[in-house]
């Protein structure tokens, strides 16, 4: 059996006064690639956000373990150190620091940032302030570039799908890929990773091992990915969560 | 009193070069009142102390208090008053000076005020470029700084002057400045400090003829115990004249009132401005005082002002890539002040660049 390097128990987060999360458990093996479906307002986001450690999500009770060890009131940037990457959603603009500059700062290597951003079309783009004015599609390949280069152990893709063109999907999933090490065999891949969706249009590029479904914050079943998204597209998520 | 090897040090902190490696068009720096260098190393361009010039020019003595009257305040009744200490700065007519000249304002002795007058003639189709840093030596505690200093730039011609103030944090500072750009003129104010003074008050205003550009920058980081007020003006007199004034205000304790005034009262005149302050701290405050006064139907005057913290939202973001707080702050402070100063020999540049980030990291201490 593989070992765990993300597990989460009876997870309680709040933002503000209201719970979001009522008691979620969910543990990712390394090597493995989970994938969470759920409506708009289920939870997903303040799931990964509270994994990251973001201060808005505020963890009431449960606990998260990585490689082993509760990182549940480690600040965010010693969570990314011990490993773990967030690619958001909608990630805000930054005025004045360009994102060469963030990427010198997340890795120093002058050629790999260039080498990386050539081969995701960002090369334009490493100059211009971090997102200001960036395409939707423009965002996620700024968010994939920087968490190749940040070479997560765990790689946690908030929506990647969403606000993308096809062309555009296929060229992050390409990265995503070689961020999870999927060329390499399944028994020796260490990297893992947690995908959120609502379309599930990203896991035809990504091949994922584990589905979950979260409605109202709490994860109601677990399975095959496609095998839970053919039931969410035949009867909807309120019926999902209904036979399950 | 000669220099010390400190005081150097200070000197090369405001943009002063005294190992010869940095190319400098010309140098003059004076020490309190003494004058202990003046000289010009391109022939397009004269460098005379202000005495010297209203001796050797008649014409000289017209230029003098032309611009900034003599009678204006208390302060410029006292450079009045006061036997000349400054330069006189000529490039001359189509001259195309491309290195800059360096200029330093030097307190040595404590409690000392030192009044300067400076007048800058940039003859027709000329360019010059002139870096002006004033500091005190580093054990100073109390002093002043009163300066007057006029701009003439003549048809065609085009300045660049960039002052950059490294004060102690006791002494009070009240630089009166004024430009008159004649017809297609250009004038680029770049005005940038960066460390604590107890009270720098300064209000450069241009009058622009027709074509002519004026542009005013000013980088202001005020630590606690440190009151800046500071601003531009700009007189749009002639057709087709335009300004910009863009000020970064930086609040890490310290009091800013940031002005900016454009008057347009000619056709298809121009102006625009963006007072953009950031608070670090709650005891902080930063005032931004835009004004307009359109005095013709073919003006088009606009500004934009902001006053607010740095978004935690955006901090986090960054402290997910892995930089902790301060370091995640410094680099959106950095940022914040980064303008790119247009016109300046990129060496200029790079030192501004140093000193950013000198101020930056310092906005999380």
């Amino acid at each position: 059996m593989n070992t765990p390097l993300l597990e989460i128990e009876n997870l309680k987060v709040e933002i503000g006064n209201k719970r979001i999360l009522h008691g979620v458990n969910l543990t990712i093996e390394e090597g493995t690639v989970h994938v969470i479906f759920g409506p708009n307002g289920s939870g997903k986001t303040t799931l990964v956000g509270a994994i990251m450690g973001l201060p808005q999500y505020r963890v009431t009770d449960g606990d998260i373990k990585f490689k082993g060890k509760s990182i549940t009131s480690l600040p965010v940037h010693k969570r990314a150190k011990l490993g773990i990457g967030l690619a958001f959603q909608r990630p805000p603009a930054v005025k004045g620091v360009s994102l060469f500059y963030l990427l010198k700062a997340i890795k120093g290597s002058e050629n790999d940032i260039l080498a990386v951003a050539d081969s995701m079309n960002l090369k334009d783009h490493l100059h211009r302030d971090i997102n200001k004015g960036f395409s939707g599609g423009e965002i996620k390949r700024s968010e994939i570039l920087q968490m190749r280069l940040m070479n997560p152990a765990l790689l946690m893709l908030d929506e990647p799908e969403s606000g993308v063109d096809f062309e555009n999907i296929l060229l992050i999933s390409e990265i995503i890929k070689e961020i999870l090490e999927k060329e390499i065999s399944i028994t020796k891949r260490k990297k893992s990773g947690l995908v959120i969706t609502h379309t599930g249009f990203i896991i035809q590029h990504i091949q994922a091992d584990v589905g979950h479904v979260i409605l109202d914050g709490k994860i109601l079943c677990s399975g095959n990915p496609q095998e839970i998204l053919g039931r969410i597209k035949k009867y909807g998520f309120e019926k999902c969560a209904e036979c399950l | 009193m000669k220099l010390s090897k400190s005081d150097i040090q200070k000197l090369q902190r405001v943009g002063y070069d005294s190992t010869g490696d940095i190319p400098r068009a010309g140098t003059f720096l004076t020490k309190d009142h003494e004058i202990l260098s003046s000289e010009r190393k391109d022939a397009g361009l004269e460098i005379l102390p202000l005495k010297v010039a209203l001796e050797k020019y008649s014409w000289v003595e017209n230029l003098a208090f032309g611009l900034v009257p003599d009678e204006k305040d208390n302060y410029t009744k006292q450079i009045a008053s006061h036997p000349p200490v400054g330069y006189f700065i000529r490039a001359f007519p189509g001259a195309k000076i491309t290195q800059p000249v360096q200029s330093c304002f030097f307190i040595k002795t404590d409690r000392f005020s030192q009044m300067i007058h400076n007048i800058i003639v940039v003859e027709p189709n000329s360019e010059l470029h002139i870096i002006t840093g004033c500091t005190t030596a580093a054990y100073i505690k109390q002093g002043s700084h009163i300066g007057v200093t006029e701009f003439y730039i003549g048809e065609n011609a085009k300045l660049s002057y960039t002052m950059i103030h490294d004060w102690a944090p006791q002494v009070q500072v009240f630089p009166r400045s004024a430009a008159l750009l004649e017809a297609s003129g250009t004038f680029i104010s770049n005005y940038i400090a960066l460390t604590a003074a107890e009270l720098v008050q300064a209000y450069p205003m241009a009058t622009v003829k027709k074509n002519g550009i004026a542009r005013f920058n000013s980088i202001i980081y005020a630590p606690q115990g440190s009151h800046f007020d500071i601003g531009a003006g700009a007189k749009l007199v002639e057709p087709e004249a335009k300004a910009e004034i863009i000020s970064r205000a930086v609040s890490s304790g310290g009091q800013i009132i940031a002005r900016g005034y454009l008057e347009g009262s000619a056709a298809n005149t121009r102006g625009h401005m963006e007072c953009n302050g950031l608070l670090l701290r709650d005891e902080g405050s930063i005032h931004a005082v835009p004004e307009l006064k359109g005095n013709f139907s073919q003006t088009d005057l606009s500004h934009e002002a902001a006053v607010g913290k740095i978004a935690d939202e955006e901090i986090h973001y960054l402290m997910t890539r892995g930089l902790d707080e301060d370091t995640a702050t410094s680099l959106i402070v950095r940022g914040f002040l980064d303008v790119r100063l247009k016109g300046l020999p990129p060496q200029l540049q790079k030192d501004i660049d140093v000193m950013i980030e000198k101020a930056s990291l310092k906005s999380t201490m």
